[in-house]
């Protein structure tokens, strides 16, 4: 494939659709929880029966609220229910109840980073809107099978505005999505169990052109990777067709992750309209000044805000800042820690290398860690009082991953307490260099570098136990006689 | 106000009622004089007025957020013209099309 | 002894003072049922078990003194409303063999002050159609001549409850449906505010029109029942948070200075003079009781017909696509693919006037025509919505004719859709305004009655139940039935 970069660039718009985690549908009293046997969390309500209407639940709208809020936006008051009109199957009233005019949040922003710095993404609207149910294929004959549980269950689509030029950046800004409503508690944000989805739409046009071309629409894409490779393809696509004189068919595209490609969904006979029109069965919805006020007081600190916080409080570093603050459990689970090491730095550090390599070896969760934040913060403590150095901690920490125990029991029971006695330390550096009077003679005159050698040599006497400051201040002295 | 034959054939589709061949000629007349009757409107000046979508000029009320349903999955699923282990079974549906 | 020729308030008495039981009235009216039905066909079922088990719980209430405000008050109702356990069609082949699987709110109020239900009275599809003619399950006939029909699309209830096979009934009004087949059977026809009455449970047509209501043989029977049916519903978004009005109580307040309007853009079209004589008569009827006669404007109310007919079928035309045939009702036979499946369960399922109202409003929403049609009909709706309001400042109610005329023979208006719509005229502005309406007989031509309208301002139901009531203390044309 050719490289298209400089002459091509390309023009992506999101739309993510977040399952609420809502205790109940959006318009019914049915419960939300995922994995339930077949149409028994599926209400008469949820089936459409003949006579039934929907009544809004409250929550949803104070999560809007918050989502808003995140994302810079305008909360729009009143704002109201439509019908989009469609036929399938698992949408049981023929239409779906969503928002069309006066979609619940409008106008916000988002800033992401990626390698090559930071940039502003618009958020043209984020609306509610009802989830469909679902068609299963399998063991039936030849047929589908309808299952309704999820039919109703509350969705916020949140549209981008097409200010998105990479996959790069179209990860970047779904991952910041994702940060900020697991940050508000709006969604789980899981997107295997689909409670997360990402429709993309992508153009290409040659770097300079004003007119967009045409795009398509990538249906469905259920993990960041894919969502990446999947824009990826899709640009590259484009670029050859265009390149190769054909032109793109404005279109639905599924991507299917084993091939990594996109493919047309089979078009239809005739081009679906949506009709759209207000929905009868609700009015508009005022929200009040107090109840909008009365939300955004619940509001948490958001992930920016938290960098921000971390770097002027702990003096961390922009990049330790943002990592930690991308994911609110993790950022939490540092707020712990440093509560007991008081070393914020090294605790950042720890979390993010040692602690991070361990919970991927064996892919668990933060919260899932074998190793609490308070346990993790007494051996940082350790470290800063200087009982261990930073090497015997490492072995120490594997220890405590794997028996559960607290770090004061380990140092005392295989006596890795570290050695700072200057004394007991001269000693240990004299029998060194008493044992390698050749390496001696080449420091001397002159081979600087052989410095560290007799520092591992001290290190290795007194088994990683010696405070290494010490054995560089005494070694250097000694040697310069 | 005249109707083609194929605006007539995509609204059947859009509505998802079949139409026979031989029924869309009369069906055809009865729709356009319907719409010849919707003509009337265009006298009215609507330049200032705001579209009126309800009769009540309230707000929405909602409800709290609490499960109030129970599993009537029997119950519910007794009027399902085919129905297999507990679920709806129509003509094999190919996903993501709609 | 003639339970059919008391009054449904003298019936409540009866039972309250331990004249008769409801088992007694009840099988009375089953009886009458199963002799008469045969010649109007006004029931698609009839729940006689359920009934003489719900009469037969009255009496046990009225034997232990505790029994509830309307015990033992036998009750049709229009097959519109879910009735769990009980087939439930909405006059249709699509619902054919529907059993709800839940009740509507309307019915679950009244269940719950004890009334008996009777069974379920036939309608025109989905309510739509002004003469009970497009059922699935045949035409009602109109029981003052059964060559003509009773009306629409509550022509069942009104029907029944005018040849006596049941006291009362519940009916929907949309466009007229509760109104225009009360006047084409004589009898006494309320539709509330928009909101006052639930909507849950009751099949929906046209969402932002629907209301339910009562057809009765008097004000006062229809004030009766009216109350229970009323007040806030959670389950309805629509439904009005108002406690119940006190139509009973304040019945007989007298209409001495108050203030009737006649528009004269409904008395400037031609109507026949036997409708002219009739309204002038009761004009004269209530100028006697001290009320005050003024001409009103209501500039837009011409538009009433188009707009009602772009609105109804757009909104009805989504109600409508819950009937897919995959969960209930009606499927085709041998659908080969999804496609199949909803195009022929549709195009089978639906009688001719619903598939014509779905296509029309399918296209008034459709892209490129949203905003000539519906956005249009909206906009004017308002305007009507408008007029309405200033009236309402110089007038307590409005008067007219309900219907063009009487009754009209079966099949004289089938061929042709749009004379079928006139017959909705002077009904249809009070649903696009959300107002109360009712009519009542005034009048009779050639063997079949006739009736008035009057519609209140919002959330006046109690008002216009003073001014019907007032007329029939001093009238007898609300006294008269038919002979069957």
């Amino acid at each position: 494939m050719k490289n298209y970069s400089e002459e091509w660039e390309a023009v992506i718009g999101l739309e993510i659709h977040v399952q609420l985690s809502t205790k109940s549908k959006l318009f019914s009293g049915a419960s939300t929880d995922f994995g339930a046997l077949p149409n028994t969390q599926a209400c008469n309500i949820d089936l459409a029966m003949p006579g039934v209407l929907p009544v809004l639940n409250e929550e949803v709208l104070k999560m809007a609220i918050k989502l808003g809020k995140a994302l810079n936006a305008e909360i729009n008051s009143p704002t109201s229910f439509a019908r989009k009109n469609y036929f399938y199957p698992d949408s049981p009233k023929g239409y779906q109840i969503s928002q069309m005019d006066k979609p619940i949040v409008e106008n916000g922003y988002l800033d992401i980073e990626t390698e090559k710095g930071g940039k502003r993404i618009g958020v043209t609207r984020a609306h509610l809107e009802e989830d469909a149910g679902k068609s299963l294929h399998d063991d039936f004959e030849g047929q589908s099978g309808i299952d309704l549980n999820r039919a109703g269950t509350p969705l916020l689509e949140i549209v981008s505005e097409p200010e998105i030029s990479t996959p790069e950046e179209a990860v970047a800004y779904l991952k910041s999505i994702h940060s900020i409503i697991r940050y508000l508690e709006i969604s789980d944000g899981n997107m295997a169990e689909g409670s997360m989805r990402c429709d993309a739409n992508v153009s290409v046009r040659k770097i300079g052109d004003e007119t967009l071309g045409t795009r398509t629409e990538t249906k469905n894409v259920n993990s960041f990777r894919f969502v990446e490779k999947a824009i990826q393809y899709e640009i590259e696509r484009q670029i050859n067709e265009l390149e190769s004189g054909n032109k793109i068919t404005q279109e639905t595209r599924l991507y299917d992750s084993q091939v990594n490609t996109t493919r047309p969904m089979r078009s239809k006979e005739f081009a679906n309209d949506y009709r759209y029109f207000p929905e009868p069965d609700l009015l508009p919805i005022t929200l009040k000044k107090e109840f909008i006020e009365e939300v955004m007081a619940t509001m948490p600190e958001m992930p920016n805000q938290k960098r921000e916080r971390f770097v002027s409080q702990f003096s961390l570093s922009e990049y330790d800042a943002g990592l930690l603050a991308a994911e609110k459990d993790l950022a939490d689970f540092f707020e712990e820690v440093t509560k007991v090491s008081t070393s914020p730095k090294l605790s950042a550090n720890w979390i993010m290398g040692e602690l991070s390599a361990e919970l991927n070896n064996e892919n668990l969760t933060i919260k899932e860690s074998k190793v609490s934040s308070d346990k993790l913060g007494q051996l940082i403590s350790r470290i800063e009082d200087g009982t261990i150095s930073g090497k015997i901690a490492k072995d120490i920490f594997e220890k405590m991953w794997s028996s559960g125990k607290e770090v004061d029991e380990i140092i005392q029971s295989e006596g890795l307490k570290q050695v700072t006695d200057d004394k007991e330390i001269e000693s240990m550096i004299d029998e060194v260099i008493q044992g390698n009077p050749e390496q001696l003679e080449q420091y001397r005159s002159g081979k600087d570098r052989l410095f560290g050698f007799f520092v591992g040599q001290v290190m290795k006497a007194s088994q990683g136990k010696a405070n290494p400051k010490q054995v560089n201040d005494i070694l250097k002295s000694k040697l310069e006689k | 106000m005249a109707l083609s034959d194929q605006e007539l054939k995509e609204i059947a589709y859009l509505a998802r009622i079949n139409v026979s061949e031989d029924s869309l000629s009369s069906l055809k007349k009865e729709l356009e004089d319907i719409l010849d009757l919707f003509q009337q409107l265009n006298e009215a000046d609507t330049s200032e007025v705001n579209a009126m979508s309800h009769p009540l000029d309230l707000s929405q009320p909602t409800r709290k957020d609490e499960v109030t349903e129970e599993n009537l999955r029997e119950e519910l699923l007794k009027n399902a013209p085919s129905v297999k282990s507990g679920l709806f079974l129509v003509p094999k549906v190919i996903d993501g099309e709609n | 002894m003639d339970f059919h020729k008391l009054s449904l308030v003298e019936q409540l008495e009866g039972l309250k003072k331990g004249d008769f039981t409801s088992t007694e009235l009840t099988t009375h009216y089953l009886k009458r049922i199963s002799s008469f039905d045969e010649q109007i066909n006004s029931f698609i079922t009839v729940t006689e078990e359920q009934a003489l088990s719900q009469a037969k719980a009255a009496d046990e209430r009225y034997k232990n003194k505790n029994n509830l405000p309307l015990d033992g008050l036998p009750i049709a109702h229009k097959d519109i409303f879910c009735t769990k356990g009980v087939l439930t069609t909405c006059g249709s082949k699509m619902l054919s063999n529907f059993e709800a699987p839940y009740s509507s709110t309307v019915y679950d109020k009244l269940d719950k002050e004890g009334m008996v239900m009777l069974g379920k009275t036939n309608m025109d599809e989905f309510a739509m159609g002004s003469s009970n003619e497009t059922s699935y399950f045949g035409p009602v006939k109109n029981p003052w001549n059964t060559e003509y029909v009773p009306g629409g699309s509550s022509g069942g209830s009104a029907s029944c409850v005018s040849a006596e096979l049941a006291p009362i009934a519940t009916a929907t009004d949309t466009g007229g449906s509760i109104r225009q087949p009360a006047s084409l059977c004589g009898l006494t026809g309320i539709k509330p505010t928009y909101g006052r009455v639930s909507r849950y449970g009751m099949i929906a047509f046209a969402s932002s029109l629907d209301q339910g209501g009562v057809v009765a043989r008097s004000a006062e029977d229809a004030a009766l029942i009216l109350e229970a049916m009323s007040g806030h519903d959670p389950k309805d978004s629509t439904s009005l948070k108002l406690e119940k009005p006190n139509l009973v109580k304040d019945l007989d307040t007298p209409i001495k200075g108050k203030k009737i309007g006649l528009p004269k853009e409904f008395f400037e079209k031609e109507m026949p003079s036997y409708v002219e004589k009739s309204i002038e008569e009761a004009i004269e009827v209530y100028k006697n009781l001290g009320a005050e006669v003024v001409e009103v404007s209501l500039s837009n109310i011409n538009l009433s017909l188009p707009i009602y007919y772009i609105i109804a079928p757009a909104e009805c035309s989504a109600n409508l696509s819950r009937y897919d045939g995959v969960r209930y009702g009606y499927r085709c036979e041998d659908p080969k693919d999804i496609e199949d499946l909803f195009m022929r369960t549709r195009e089978e399922g639906f009688g001719a006037e619903v598939k014509r109202r779905i296509l029309i409003g399918t296209y008034a929403l459709s892209a490129g025509y949203y905003d000539a049609y519906y956005l249009k009909a909206q906009k004017c709706r308002q305007l009507v919505a408008n007029d309405f309001s200033e009236a309402f400042k110089s007038v307590d109610v409005i008067l007219s004719p309900t219907t063009p005329g009487t009754s009209f023979k079966s099949g004289e208006k089938t061929s042709d859709p749009i004379e079928m719509y006139l017959q909705d005229i002077f009904t249809i502005p009070a649903n696009l305004a959300g107002l109360p309406g009712l009519s009542i007989p005034c009048g009779e031509h050639e063997g079949l009655p006739l009736g008035m309208q009057l519609v209140g301002n919002s959330l006046e139901e109690s008002k216009l139940l003073q001014f019907a009531y007032s007329y029939q203390s001093n009238t007898n044309w609300h006294k008269k039935m038919p002979n069957i």
